[in-house]
């Protein structure tokens, strides 16, 4: 889709469709994203952010629908990663802004990228405001969502908050607005979009939605840099932000494991069976086919993590060490925890991934199970009872 | 001095370069920055700083 989509008078989306991308830095997109522009016109014809570098085509496509590239004026960077910048040396060539409006950390984000001294860079503090005409654009800074330069744009009379990062949606769609696709799958990729992208900055994204609501921003349309725009009760977005952020968890547990000869997978099921016993949903993730970006959305609102992973050459397997190092780095809070794993002969897996799951200030309840080649009754029915054990724990948190 | 680090974003206040950007003047112990001080990378308050 390369038309350009009026959402709100006289504001266009103006972005790019990217169906094909499966792995984005790490997360698996498996149904692509999009990298909205967007393109207000008024007496200062202004376009906020911009796409990845090989979909400047699109964007420049989407904006001739509107306008002639050269009578933008102004230019707003609310993020520098290049998914939204990338395009921007020749996006700046084509319309040669009179200013390029960008948070203090934006300006040398961008200078660190791009390296042109003379663009013509205008530093916005938190709170400040410019006219385009009728319209006033007021930015907030929101360092670390997703990066210290990030920043939002308020259009205040048309309540229209383009938040960047904040709010998207891996997914690629020719719909644009909320209201078109199914509620649930939308919240799903939104789930997984915070666990995977904005997890580790929970604590400052309370703070800055408590700021925002201090602010009493009236919100008509939130307009996020990826997937769908919330049109219809846009604050139930920022509703369910507001419950990840504070990390609640369910009465849920993740069995996370990989194996070699299927011994640690039969342990697996058996720590579900003992879960199941007690009445404790579970989770249980194969690393030979699920994708850690789809573990961690599991993770996010579960209340323990149990991982498991044969020994390999004195070591864990490299499955497991990708994805506990992944975790480690999204800062999941509050979790109960413990490890399992089978063995040949020095069985070093399950201290290890229980030495991580610490390192992570997991709560490790139980010391684990490791066991020999493959699993017999005695082994198994060791796993259940480890199933239980964190069931029990799960269920006495609530 | 003993240095700082940010556990939100990884940043590491050293006294010996201080916060200049920030006002802040080398030499600064991490005591003595202002109560408001923030990180300067990510933001986050005082509170989330840790010994190195």
């Amino acid at each position: 889709m390369r038309i350009s989509v009026e959402i709100k008078d006289d504001i266009f989306w103006v972005g790019a469709l990217d169906w094909s991308v499966r792995d984005f830095h790490g997360y698996s997109t498996m149904k692509g994203t999009t990298y909205n522009a967007y393109l207000v016109k008024d007496d200062k014809v202004t376009l906020f952010d911009t796409v990845k570098k090989p979909f400047k085509g699109d964007l420049l496509h989407c904006i001739y629908k509107v306008v002639e590239p050269s009578k933008i004026d102004y230019l707003v960077v609310n993020h520098v990663e290049p998914d939204h910048s990338g395009a921007l040396p020749e996006i700046m060539e084509a319309i040669k802004p009179e200013k390029l409006f960008c948070s203090p950390r934006g300006k040398k984000a961008l200078l660190e990228h791009y390296h042109r001294e003379d663009w013509p860079y205008e530093v916005v503090p938190s709170g400040s405001e410019i006219s385009l005409g009728k319209r006033t654009v007021q930015f907030l800074e929101t360092r670390m969502v997703h990066w210290p330069d990030s920043m939002f744009s308020y259009l205040k009379e048309d309540r229209v908050l383009i938040s960047s990062d904040a709010f998207g949606q891996h997914w690629a769609t020719t719909e644009r607005f909320n209201d078109e696709v199914p509620g649930g799958e939308l919240m799903q990729h939104a789930a997984k979009y915070y666990a995977n992208i904005l997890l580790p900055y929970s604590g400052l994204i309370q703070k800055l939605i408590a700021e925002v609501q201090k602010m009493d921003l009236k919100i008509d349309m939130i307009c996020p840099d990826h997937g769908l725009i919330w049109r219809e009760n846009p604050l139930q977005i920022v509703a369910a932000y507001d419950a990840w952020t504070r990390q609640i968890s369910k009465r849920k547990a993740v069995i996370v494991f990989d194996s070699m000869w299927n011994s640690t997978a039969t342990m697996a099921k058996a720590i579900c069976d003992g879960l199941a016993e007690e009445g404790v949903a579970a989770k249980m993730m194969d690393l030979r086919v699920d994708h850690r970006s789809d573990v961690m959305t599991e993770v996010m609102d579960a209340r323990a993590v149990i991982a498991g992973s044969s020994t390999l050459n004195n070591n864990m397997l490299p499955r497991m060490a990708d994805m506990l190092t992944y975790m480690k780095g999204l800062r999941p809070q509050n979790k109960i925890a413990a490890a399992f794993g089978s063995f040949g002969w020095s069985g070093e897996s399950v201290r290890m991934i229980t030495k991580t799951l610490e390192e992570m200030k997991f709560k490790v309840i139980n010391p684990g199970v490791s066991l020999q080649y493959v699993p017999a009754h005695e082994g198994l029915r060791q796993c259940v009872e480890l199933g239980r054990d964190i069931a029990r724990a799960v269920k006495a948190e609530g | 001095m003993q240095k700082y680090t940010c556990q939100v974003c990884g940043y590491v206040y050293d006294p010996a370069l201080g916060d200049p950007d920030n006002g802040i003047a080398p030499g600064t112990s991490f005591d003595q920055l202002p109560d408001d001080w923030v990180c300067p990378v990510c933001g986050a308050d005082k509170a989330s700083f840790e010994p190195e």
